[in-house]
């Protein structure tokens, strides 16, 4: 079926080969399994540099086939460049149907952000990760942090949290907050906001997280239990954004963008191109709101 | 007509041996300090300690002395699970009971030892604390591992062990690397002591501070000890500070004890050769 | 009869291999028994062979010889040669102390916290050990503005007067006591001999050994002359 719909015949479908591509979904097969684990995987060339998105393209180019809509976003706009060259990339390369629209998408690839508008359980989302050992902050030796995943041995990272809240009085991590998956793994959802990190947990939708220069996938399945890591007495908290709105939609409850006007002044815009589009054609997609403990 | 409570024990080591390098059958037998070696003359194995048979009581103090390359630190380091073991058996009573080797167990387990049922004291500050995290986070390390996810309590707990060992309690977010030596020692200490363990290890705590403060940890310690009755293994070449602190000594030579008893009788009337070079060497 | 203390035979010799395996006795052949409350003294001198013997008793120096059977009220008759190392450790702190000529501390702790630590490890509340040590700091005459001072910087009367009062104030079972009253003034000599009689009134038994004439009389009810590691019988009892 694929052969038949070969795009150009110098490449194989999708780029990569088939059997590169049967090996990454085999190790997204042991990620799902093992929710929160990294599992090395061969991370195959790409006509672009590893560190600009080559985890995402494996992951999606070995997921997608021709009756697949396919979504990128880079820092939630579909239009930024860094989206609209891998979005040309993908679509020349697979002939699927593209796609600004959150709901319509199959597969969506994310950098920086989880879309607004709530996934549902027909969707994969594929997320572009920089750096998946959470852990390399406390620990340099590769080793050392495979040996604390698999003994479960977490103090260090909770006490760069502990050492984080003494400094700042709150636990401050602007992006990449560590969770814990399904009660087991201390993993990073990659440098997503904490606005969108409670959307992981118990979600419709799979999320693949692939970091192409790193060679490694882990994954969190739907309708997992992801949970930040927090104290008892000092909660994990998103961003506040209260009594801010959109200057565009004058809406709220998204996750903004502070612009800077020529004047000095400030002002903000929500940061999900395509939830900012429906909001100004008048309708407001289903979102999963988390609302900070008192 | 004497009830002796010998199984009152609190830490038990049978036959605890580390060779490094490649063992033939005879380098036990070739080393110690008969040959004046721990080098296996046949393959270069090195035979840090062997045959090491002790036991520990609650509350005791127990010194272990000898020279440099004696296998003092060694056996410490096995016992902590700093290295790892060639042979032989340990037994902790506050640990299933003392029914299990805990040499033999899992990583989980021997992290569990590590760090609820045993504390360790270095003398190098460097390797007992993390200098990237405060002298409350190195504490709180100890405090999170044991399952305590409360700031406030953390913080509490750091405090009243910061005050314990005489770390002035403002200085408590200050990263160790600002702290004199003797200060940075009370913090280890504090460290190790966190989870109130029953064993603790002090391996030349002393070495290397000037004698004013040298005084001062030496008080601290034997002062902790009567308080909670921590038992303690302490590892030295000093002979003052095996007398100030200890209750019994071994003495170690070549990796394997030449003597063992009681302090005063070990400094005093010391019977192998070795001990008596050594105490008469005492200034 | 049982004794308090009984003495078989007992031998002590060291053997020196620094010094090409040279044998030095120090002791031959010693019996004596002793009672509760009993207070023996021991006479002899320099090199005779007293303080090897206490030591012997206190398990200082490892003895040789048939039997050293003492009394303990944690574990009845116990022979002290063959006793464990644990045995001993608790007989020393909970029933015997021995008080050296010499003072030998931690530096750096307190003359008024060496003498509270003995009545602390028997379980008296902190504050109560250390009214009771300040009050017998003064009873010997130690100045007031010594006693949170530091004894490595005091003179010999003073050490001693700590020594003393460190092994007496908690009031042992068995004290083993060398020269308690050298270097003493005579009003300070009368304090510590009015305290030891005042132990053995209360059961304690005593071991002591003094050069000082007055003291022996005042003290010893019975005395062991020692010569060149015997017991010289010819002066068995003064008292």
């Amino acid at each position: 079926m694929i052969e038949a719909k070969k795009f150009q015949q110098a490449y194989n479908y999708g780029f990569i080969d088939e059997s590169t591509k049967k090996e990454i979904r085999r190790k997204m097969l042991k990620a799902v399994a093992i929710p929160g684990y990294q599992v090395p995987y061969s991370s195959p060339e790409m006509p672009i540099s590893r560190g600009w998105g080559t985890g995402g393209l494996h992951a999606t180019l070995s997921l997608i086939g021709p009756d697949d809509t396919f979504k990128i976003i880079d820092q939630g706009s579909d239009a930024s460049v860094n989206a609209c060259n891998l979005r040309n990339f993908v679509k020349r390369m697979t002939g699927c149907k593209t796609t600004f629209d959150t709901a319509d998408a199959t597969i969506v690839q994310t950098r920086h952000r989880i879309p607004e508008e709530v996934l549902t359980d027909k969707q994969i989302i594929v997320f572009q990760v920089p750096q998946p050992e959470i852990l390399r902050g406390v620990e340099r030796f590769e080793f050392k942090t495979r040996q604390m995943h698999a003994e479960a041995d977490y103090a260090k990272m909770w006490v760069s949290l502990y050492e984080s809240y003494v400094k700042f009085g709150a636990i401050m991590r602007g992006a990449g907050y560590p969770v814990k998956v399904n009660g087991r793994y201390i993993m990073t959802p990659s440098p997503i906001p904490r606005w969108d990190v409670p959307n992981l947990s118990h979600s419709d939708t799979l999320h693949v997280f692939a970091a192409g220069r790193e060679k490694r996938i882990h994954c969190v399945p739907p309708h997992t239990l992801v949970e930040p890591l927090e104290f008892e007495d000092v909660k994990f908290m998103v961003e506040k954004f209260e009594g801010i709105r959109c200057s565009v939609t004058g809406e709220g409850d998204a996750f903004m963008d502070e612009i800077y006007e020529a004047d000095g002044g400030r002002k903000h815009v929500i940061n999900d191109s395509n939830f900012l589009d429906k909001l100004k054609l008048g309708g407001r997609p289903n979102q999963r709101l988390f609302v900070n403990p008192s | 007509m004497v009830q002796d409570n010998t199984d009152n024990w609190l830490l038990r080591v049978r036959g605890l041996t580390k060779i490094y390098g490649d063992p033939i059958s005879n380098s036990i037998a070739y080393t110690g300090p008969k040959f004046g070696s721990n080098i296996c003359p046949e393959t270069d194995a090195i035979v840090a300690c062997a045959e090491i048979d002790f036991d520990l009581y609650p509350g005791e103090v127990l010194g272990v002395v000898g020279e440099s390359g004696s296998g003092k630190s060694t056996l410490v380091q096995l016992l902590y699970f700093d290295g790892e073991a060639t042979g032989g058996e340990v037994y902790f009573r506050s640990f299933e009971d003392g029914d299990t080797n805990i040499l033999r167990v899992t990583n989980q387990k021997k992290r569990y030892l590590r760090n609820h049922l045993m504390g360790m004291v270095y003398q190098n500050p460097r390797d007992g604390l993390n200098f990237k995290f405060s002298a409350g986070g190195n504490i709180a390390e100890k405090l999170l591992m044991a399952n305590e996810f409360n700031v406030g309590r953390i913080r509490n707990r750091a405090s009243s062990l910061l005050t314990q060992t005489e770390v002035p309690v403002e200085r408590m977010d200050n990263a160790p690397a600002t702290f004199s030596g003797g200060m940075q020692q009370r913090v280890q200490i504090s460290k190790a002591i966190a989870n109130n363990p029953p064993l603790i290890f002090l391996d030349e705590v002393t070495t290397g501070l000037d004698v004013s403060v040298q005084a001062k940890v030496l008080d601290l310690i034997r002062g902790l000890q009567q308080d909670l009755g921590i038992s303690m293994i302490v590892v030295s070449h000093d002979l003052s500070v095996i007398r100030m602190l200890t209750d019994r000594t071994m003495v170690l030579k070549n990796g394997r004890i030449v003597e063992s008893g009681l302090t005063d009788q070990i400094l005093q009337d010391p019977q192998h050769a070795y001990t008596q070079l050594l105490v008469s060497s005492l200034l | 009869m049982k004794h308090f203390l009984e003495v078989r035979n007992l031998s002590k010799n060291f053997l020196l291999h620094i010094l090409n395996d040279k044998h030095i006795p120090a002791l031959e052949d010693i019996s004596f028994s002793m009672d509760q409350g009993e207070i023996i003294g021991l006479t002899g001198k320099s090199g005779s062979g007293k303080s090897s013997l206490m030591k012997c008793v206190y398990r200082t120096y490892l003895a040789s010889g048939e039997s050293m059977v003492y009394d303990s009220s944690t574990f009845g008759p116990i022979d002290l040669i063959e006793a464990t190392e644990h045995q001993i450790l608790r007989i020393r702190k909970e029933e015997m102390t021995y008080c050296s000529q010499f003072l030998n501390v931690i530096p750096r702790v307190p003359a008024v916290e060496i003498v509270a630590e003995s009545l602390l490890v028997k379980g008296v509340a902190e504050n109560e050990a250390f009214r009771r040590s300040r009050e017998f700091l003064e009873r010997l005459g130690l100045p007031a503005e010594l006693w949170d001072a530091y004894p490595s910087t005091f003179s010999g009367g003073e050490q001693q007067r700590i020594n003393v009062a460190r092994s007496i104030i908690s009031q042992p079972r068995f004290l083993l006591i060398d020269e308690p009253t050298a270097s003493l003034d005579q009003k300070t000599k009368d304090v510590v001999i009015e305290a030891i009689l005042e132990m053995k009134r209360s059961g304690t038994s005593v071991i002591l050994i003094t050069h000082d004439e007055y003291t022996l009389t005042k003290l010893a009810d019975r005395e062991l002359k020692l010569v060149g590691g015997r017991i010289c019988e010819a002066e068995a009892a003064t008292a």
